[in-house]
């Protein structure tokens, strides 16, 4: 077996050439290179897991803003519902007393024309009175001779008018 | 040892020194650049290929950058998974043992003996694999005496040892604890060179019994032949599960150091 046999001539060399190439391989593979060859790989894992993150956090925000828009939507369409009411009330208001104002003006108008209509129909009363007053003269004076008197005439005439 | 026919299955793992070092020394040690060395320089400079490979450092890697990644990702979780977190400052050492040992065995097996080459792998050499594991060793005691002082030494008594089993219990736990560089070193060592040389056995069955006669060729030389293919797979495998023993257990070894029990 020449591990054996031939230890006493090549161990010194065995040890030496081994201590060197693996020396070679720690220091300047294993301590200079290696650390670097991890590194990346710790880097891209460190990048994927926070990529992850990143897209879970975008995720819980887009939720958020969702659901923040969702209270806003419901807030704005009470808010409007609100105004609407409002407006409604106001014009229910607005048109009431507008229409107040033109029934008192109407009224007014009403009377004002009811009062012009009595004043003309007295007027006409009091004309056809003098009128008839006027004729009922006229026909006594013809008929008997007799020149009737003005008030006479007209409280004939009424006599007349009011027994229709 | 014993020889078959002319193969002696024991020769490939002979040492034997190239390019005229023979003489070449130093302070009176012989240090001559043997086939042994070779390979050692061999399996440094593959690996360091193999790294240099993934170092483009690309955010999105490449197959090879990938392969390297994939080898010190191994060695990462084979340490977070022995020693936890603290582990992390140990994946430069036992990357290195690794993929050192795991090359330098799997060179040996390469079929170079077809091109007229002589595939050496001094993973089959105690002096190797013995250096290696007192260097392992060494980094378990250093990082224990330095963490834990004289308080490493509760590593040899078990939690809920009855008082008058203390002793015997710290010497038995104490010869167990020391046995562990020779296991280490020793395991590499003997399973590289059984599988060598039942695979040069097994060879030398092949063409013995083909120059004895074509009977006995075709029959015990075939199914030499047939069990060849199988064991070179196996020896594959073996190549791989034993520079993993050698990373396990060194890992284990060094949690033993870092975290006590």
């Amino acid at each position: 077996m020449p591990q054996i046999a031939q230890i006493a001539e090549t161990y010194s060399s065995q040890i030496f050439w081994l201590l060197l190439t693996f020396g070679f391989v720690f220091f300047v593979i294993g301590l200079g290179m290696v650390p670097k060859v991890q590194g990346t790989a710790d880097a891209r894992d460190a990048k994927i897991s926070g990529d992850l993150d990143a897209a879970k956090a975008a995720f819980a925000r887009a939720d958020e803003a969702e659901a923040d828009y969702r209270v806003r939507d419901a807030q704005s369409r009470a808010a409007a519902q609100a105004m609407l009411v409002q407006a409604k009330a106001q014009a229910a208001k607005a048109s009431e007393t507008k229409l107040a104002a033109a029934d008192a003006e109407v009224a007014a108008k009403i009377a004002a024309a009811e009062a012009r209509i009595k004043a003309a129909s007295d007027a006409a009363l009091a004309e056809i009175e003098t009128v008839a007053a006027d004729a009922a003269r006229d026909m006594v004076a013809r008929i008997a001779g007799v020149q009737a008197s003005d008030d006479a005439a007209r409280n004939a005439v009424k006599a007349a008018l009011a027994h229709g | 040892m014993a020889e078959s026919g002319k193969i002696d299955p024991m020769h490939q793992f002979a040492i034997e020194p190239l390019f005229g070092t023979d003489h070449l020394s130093i302070g009176g040690f012989n240090i001559a650049f043997t086939n042994s060395a070779l390979y050692m320089v061999l399996a440094a400079v593959v690996l360091w290929i193999f790294v240099i490979g993934g170092m483009k450092r690309e955010l999105v890697p490449g197959r090879w950058q990938m392969a390297v990644e994939y080898m010190t990702g191994f060695i990462k979780n084979l340490l977070i998974a022995n020693i936890g977190d603290k582990g992390r400052k140990y994946i430069p050492y036992v990357f290195s043992l690794f993929m050192f040992i795991l090359l330098a065995n799997l060179l040996g097996l390469l079929p170079l003996g077809l091109v007229g080459l002589h595939p050496f792998t001094f993973t089959s050499h105690f002096t190797a694999t013995g250096v290696l594991a007192i260097m392992s060793f060494s980094i378990v005691l250093i990082v224990g005496f330095a963490k834990h002082g004289f308080h490493f030494f509760s590593l040899f008594v078990p939690h809920g040892t009855p008082a008058l089993m203390v002793v015997p219990l710290f010497f038995i736990e104490l010869v167990s604890f020391m046995v562990r560089p020779f296991s280490l070193g020793l395991r590499l060592f003997v399973a590289m060179t059984a599988g060598h040389v039942l695979l040069k056995v097994l060879a030398g069955f092949v063409i013995n019994s083909a120059n004895a006669s074509p009977a006995l060729g075709l029959t015990v030389g075939t199914a030499s032949f047939v069990l060849m293919i199988g064991i070179s797979a196996l020896e594959m495998l073996v190549a791989v599960i034993q520079a993993y023993v050698f990373a396990l257990l060194t890992s284990v070894y060094l949690n033993d150091a870092e975290n006590l029990h």
